[in-house]
């Protein structure tokens, strides 16, 4: 624990008589509210085998789980590498020395991240089929809202990135004859990239968690398939939901513990731009909050 | 812009983002004082107060929105019978709040475990070695340094709030996406311009409120 540093001295005799009195204390308040839970589910019969048991058999998770699952990574991927072009662009775009390419790019960056990627994605799904007079198709709403939302963030994390690269990389790069489009593509987007890894993965959790809102419009999602689905047909849905928010948790555990190795990696390798660390650890300190969050 | 000279449209609209503002106020609150009580609880000497808020960080965080608040109303209410309030908007509404609340809580709580983690130990060395009790220290040096690193972090949760509130629209909340959803269905001849009033709208709000933050934060940081 870092933080032991400043709040605490090491415990003597009366801090750990009082810390244990403490851990006893919750503890006992802990196992109560697990017993009220419990007895909660219990009232409602909520611990019935016939409830939980669809999850011990193949043909759920073939049938509802495991399809809701690959729709929500295949839109999550796809929306991935759509955000990373996009946020590529218009970091380039930000960056660039003429106001007419600079001033568009930010208003669409600051616009995206400022509209609620429902509302977002409630226009792409229901209001442009009117523009279009075509049927919009689920899938590219939902992969469409997700990449202009991210790909906005990802915009603004790659900018953080780029000036974080030390001064003299691209100083020497132009002292040695290269245009500002070769410094971009040859010096600074590379390095960024690197020092970006890790923002660039615990953006992929927001993604997974954002998908989720797919579900409002009927994408074929986790929650559309795994819960809503799911539960219509064996009255389970707060087991459906523990189970499918239990999915959840896994992958975005994972894809952030990932980040955090990432970004351990680079700065051991000593790879990482003096400044970008502070960027980096304040983007993954706040892996978005979905929708929303990202840093300002 | 002739839908919103229509009164009854302009009710909708007006309905929707009072929601939000609803939701956004009681979820603040209610996440703000959540967040600082599981921050308290994760850098407490007490492990079973430290494994209690790194597990409820850990699920809230890595959960989607939507299924908290599908949860709070297709667990909470319909299946174990919680119901805070008789009237169906008002329970859907407080429901709402319990889920932004317990959601938010844990990135309230990560932004202030990190505003103490900026505080270099040194501070409360000093502070010790010149005889402060560690109530002195804690309310005078660190708590202090503390809350002006943690205003632009709360400030990007904040915003994140009002944006995520109009998730609660999925359990049949009127707020403003399902407000825009039924005047674009209503009227298909305006939904550029309905989508740019509502967009519009929060862009107009959370832009300025972003870099207000920002500015306050760079105004009180602490120079080292």
């Amino acid at each position: 624990m870092s933080t032991d540093a400043v709040l605490y001295d090491h415990p003597g005799p009366r801090a750990k008589a009082r810390n244990l009195i403490l851990t006893i204390v919750f503890g006992i308040g802990l196992v109560a509210l697990l017993y009220w839970i419990y007895s909660r589910f219990d009232a409602k019969g909520q611990w019935a085998g016939s409830l939980w048991e669809p999850f011990t058999q193949a043909s759920t998770w073939q049938d509802y789980i495991l399809p809701g699952l690959l729709a929500t990574l295949q839109a999550a991927a796809v929306a991935m590498v759509l955000s990373l072009a996009f946020g590529i662009i218009f970091a380039v775009g930000r960056l660039s020395d003429h106001w007419w390419v600079r001033l568009p790019a930010g208003a669409v960056v600051e616009f995206f991240r400022a509209v609620p990627l429902l509302l977002l994605m409630f226009f792409i799904f229901f209001g442009v089929p009117f523009i279009t007079e075509q049927p919009m198709s689920i899938f590219w709403a939902v992969v469409l809202g997700l990449t202009l939302y991210n790909g906005s963030v990802l915009a603004e994390a790659f900018r953080a990135g780029v000036h974080s690269v030390p001064r003299g990389q691209s100083e020497a790069s132009y002292a040695i004859g290269m245009r500002k489009s070769q410094v971009m593509t040859h010096v600074l987007i590379p390095q960024a990239a690197r020092a970006m890894l890790p923002v660039i993965v615990s953006q992929l959790v927001v993604l997974v968690k954002d998908t989720a809102l797919g579900y409002i419009i009927s994408y074929g999602e986790l929650i559309q398939l795994g819960v809503n689905n799911l539960s219509a047909n064996f009255g389970n849905v707060v087991q459906a939901a523990i189970v499918a928010a239990i999915i959840y948790i896994i992958i975005n555990s994972l894809l952030t513990a990932f980040a955090g190795w990432l970004s351990r990696r680079t700065r051991r390798k000593g790879r990482a731009p003096r400044a970008a660390g502070a960027a980096t650890q304040q983007a993954t300190i706040e892996p978005g909050l979905g929708g929303g969050g990202g840093t300002l | 812009m002739d839908v919103f000279s229509d009164p009854a449209n302009r009710d909708v609209y007006i309905t929707g983002f009072l929601w939000i503002l609803k939701l956004t106020l009681a979820g603040g609150a209610g996440a703000l004082i959540l967040g600082v009580l599981l921050a308290a609880m994760r850098v407490s000497p007490v492990p079973v107060l430290r494994g209690f808020g790194t597990a409820w960080v850990n699920i809230f965080r890595n959960t989607p929105l939507t299924l908290i608040i599908f949860f709070c109303y297709f667990g909470l209410f319909s299946t174990l019978g919680f119901s805070i309030a008789d009237d169906i908007d008002l329970n859907n509404f407080w429901l709402g709040v319990v889920g932004l609340s317990v959601y938010t809580a844990a990135f309230v709580c990560e932004a202030i475990r990190s505003g103490i983690n900026t505080v270099p130990p040194g501070q409360a060395e000093a502070a010790r070695a010149i005889g402060m009790s560690f109530r002195q220290t804690l309310t005078m040096i660190v708590l202090p340094q503390a809350g002006r690193a943690v205003i632009a972090p709360l400030g990007s949760i904040l915003i994140a709030l009002c944006k995520n509130s109009t998730i609660v629209g999925t359990i049949g909340l009127m707020e403003s996406s399902n407000a825009m959803k039924d005047l674009i269905n209503a009227n298909g001849n305006a939904v550029i311009a309905i989508f740019l009033v509502f967009a519009g709208t929060f862009a107009v709000v959370l832009i300025p409120t972003g870099y207000a933050f920002g500015w306050l934060a760079g105004r009180l940081a602490v120079k080292r």
